[in-house]
């Protein structure tokens, strides 16, 4: 076979470029997607050579425009990992994060695979949980103002917040082996509570030894309470039902006021995080590993680096189920303080308690064969559909509840985990709307006093550590929660169940 | 000269510091992350906290010195409005840092800060010295 110089020289460049790894991108990334199905987009592997899975996301059409090129970047970046399986996928709410996107979601395989702190995030742990009554409006008409002002006196929220409990200074290392166990068997809820819990409130993987004396000393003083910035405690009421018969296996029903808790592991977790960021950091470079940015700094899962992170993430995780579990004894006690009740009585029972930032071991379908995989999820909730073990008995044949929480006075919803999750997203959906305004860009447009009113006006109960966090945390700084959620829906990774609306708002 | 300023990032904020010095760049990042939790106008400096760090660069020696920070503002539960900072050439950092406990019924209560982040951190020397980072909220 013959060349002509002009191929020659053509075969040669190429050549050079692919052996000095220089990718001139010349067109959008945008360019590169390709649409699988409504509301699903794929970037296949082959657009750039050191991609190992293609990426996928889920979301709606008409934002496909809107969505940022640092986003789909970040799912690039995350699809070139070491051991990464089948696909990086981003969830509904995908936007840009620290090295992974947030709504991300990626596997790796145990053989060859990693674990990264930028795959889960800071806040490790944060999530959402959910608490029933058999009240309904009538009940707390004329105490929603008592209730807010004792739910947010008894609750500690806010930066520079002390929980309202002293820790002996041992005591830290059974929240962070136990979790939720740890604050039942101390006298902070029920027994029951645990069941329907992800994990049952306590990854067993947890080994606080080798968490570092500073996340101990961050965790101590911080227990039991709830946070800052897009954290929250409201009341809310079942607005609308979607799926009878599911809400009926959850105990929803319409008009029944109910309880979310959204926070996390706090200073602990931050501190955790941070530890292994700057461990990590050392073991990529030690170990030769390609990554596109500081922040996806990782390490083989067989290293030791890898084993002690996963034991002191699950750490924190525990420490943020202990957390969100003292909260919810407060909640209760507060509830029988103002209504007069016991809670038992009011039936205030946890309908179901989600992390949204976490690394785990499960067992999953990928290329045609069942394999233990480590699912990192940031900014994604579990969806695992009907029949997995993982999944609360009395919810198995539904699949389990996902909560996705909206904004500061907009509504919030339950869903289902779907087959569908299991088979294309790791068993995973969205978990909740989003930032598209800076903060200071937020503090411009809005001001407290009006947010507070508007609220008002609807009916809604706000109080807050300051006008800032009203500000900063304006409804509309965020993208549409409902959007997110119907996306979940129609792709099938997560099937709408119910609608919650606040009644009443405690920010940190 | 300013002593910092800030930049808006969706999710976030960052913040650029400056100095004739780096040890007066860092000093001034300090500045910059209790404006962020607070007012440091209106935080007497009452009581001292002394700490040591060292790192393998600049750029990591930067994020240290921060986490450092926000490790004594929550275990001591106060906010810092002075800092002395000096940086040797092995790249040891002995900072002096002084504040006072926190009375939110003084102190402007602003945001919580969870995290310091390496992204876009940078550590720069032109005719005078520059560092950027971005906290994660």
């Amino acid at each position: 076979m013959k060349f002509s110089n002009f191929t020659k020289t053509l075969l040669k460049h190429h050549q050079y470029i692919l052996k000095h790894n220089i990718f001139v991108i010349i067109m959008s990334i945008k360019d590169e997607i390709k649409k699988v199905r409504d509301n699903v987009y794929e970037i296949p592997g082959s657009y750039n050579k050191r991609m190992r899975a293609s990426g996928r996301f889920y979301i709606a059409d008409e934002y496909i425009d809107e969505l940022e090129e640092g986003a789909i970047e970040q799912i690039v970046n995350v699809a070139c990992l070491p051991g990464v399986q089948r696909y990086s996928i981003g969830l509904p709410d995908i936007h840009f994060g620290y090295g992974f996107p947030i709504g991300g979601v990626a596997a790796f395989s145990l053989r060859n695979g990693i674990v990264s702190p930028g795959g889960v995030g800071f806040d490790i742990n944060c999530g959402v949980r959910l608490i029933k009554s058999n009240l309904t409006i009538e009940d707390i008409e004329g105490h929603l103002d008592e209730l807010t002002e004792k739910l947010f006196k008894n609750i500690p929220s806010g930066v520079g917040s002390k929980g309202k409990i002293r820790l002996e200074e041992d005591e830290i290392n059974d929240v962070l082996d136990y979790g939720a166990e740890w604050a039942v068997n101390n006298g902070y809820g029920w027994p029951e509570d645990l069941e329907v819990l992800e994990e049952n409130g306590r990854m067993v993987d947890a080994d606080s030894s080798i968490v570092s004396d500073k996340a101990k000393k961050r965790g101590i003083p911080q227990l039991g309470s709830l946070g800052s910035g897009n954290h929250f405690l409201e009341v809310q009421v079942v607005d609308e039902i979607y799926n009878e018969e599911v809400a009926k296996v959850f105990g929803l029903e319409k008009g029944m006021i109910v309880i979310m808790i959204h926070s996390g592991s706090r200073g602990c977790g931050h501190q955790i995080c941070s530890d292994y960021l700057r461990i990590m950091d050392k073991a990529y470079k030690n170990y030769k590993i390609d990554i596109a940015d500081r922040q996806l700094a990782c390490a083989p899962l067989n290293t030791k680096e890898a084993q002690n992170y996963i034991q002191a993430m699950a750490a924190a995780a525990n420490y943020a189920w202990a957390n969100r579990q003292m909260m919810t004894h407060w909640i209760r006690e507060t509830f029988e303080e103002v209504l007069g009740k016991s809670a038992k009585d009011m039936e205030m029972d946890i309908v179901y308690d989600v992390a949204h930032n976490i690394a785990k071991m499960e067992t999953h379908k990928v290329y045609n064969r069942e394999e233990e995989v480590l699912v990192h999820r940031k900014g994604a909730t579990r969806a695992f559909g009907p029949g997995r073990e993982e999944v609360p008995e009395k919810y198995r044949e539904v699949g389990q509840p996902v909560l996705i929480p909206g904004t500061m006075g907009t509504a919030s919803y339950v869903l289902h985990g779907t087959q569908t999750a299991m088979e294309e997203t790791f068993g995973s959906t969205a978990h909740g709307a989003g930032r598209v305004l800076s903060r200071s860009q937020a503090k411009k447009d809005y001001d407290a006093d009006e947010i507070t009113e508007e609220l008002s006006s609807k009916g809604i109960k706000i109080k807050a550590t300051s006008k800032h966090v009203i500000e900063e945390e304006a409804p509309g700084a965020y993208k549409d929660v409902d959007s997110v959620v119907r996306v979940s829906d129609s792709t099938g990774i997560a099937k709408l169940v119910a609608k919650v609306k606040p009644l009443s708002v405690c920010k940190g | 000269m300013k002593k910092f300023e800030y930049f808006d990032v969706t999710a976030d904020i960052g913040f650029k510091a400056y100095g004739e010095s780096l040890n007066e760049a860092f000093e001034n990042a300090g500045l910059a992350i209790f404006n962020i939790i607070s007012d440091t106008s209106n935080i007497d400096a009452v009581k001292e906290i002394s700490f040591k760090v060292r790192s393998e660069d600049e750029i990591s020696l930067l994020y240290d010195y921060l986490e450092e920070l926000l490790f004594y503002h929550e275990i001591e539960f106060m906010l810092f409005s002075e800092f002395h900072v000096e940086i040797d050439d092995n790249l040891q950092l002995r900072a002096t840092i002084k504040g006072e406990p926190i009375d939110w019924d003084k102190h402007e209560r602003k945001t919580e800060i969870k995290a310091i982040t390496f992204h876009k951190m940078d550590v720069k020397k032109t005719d005078k010295f520059e560092l950027q980072a971005i906290v994660d909220l």
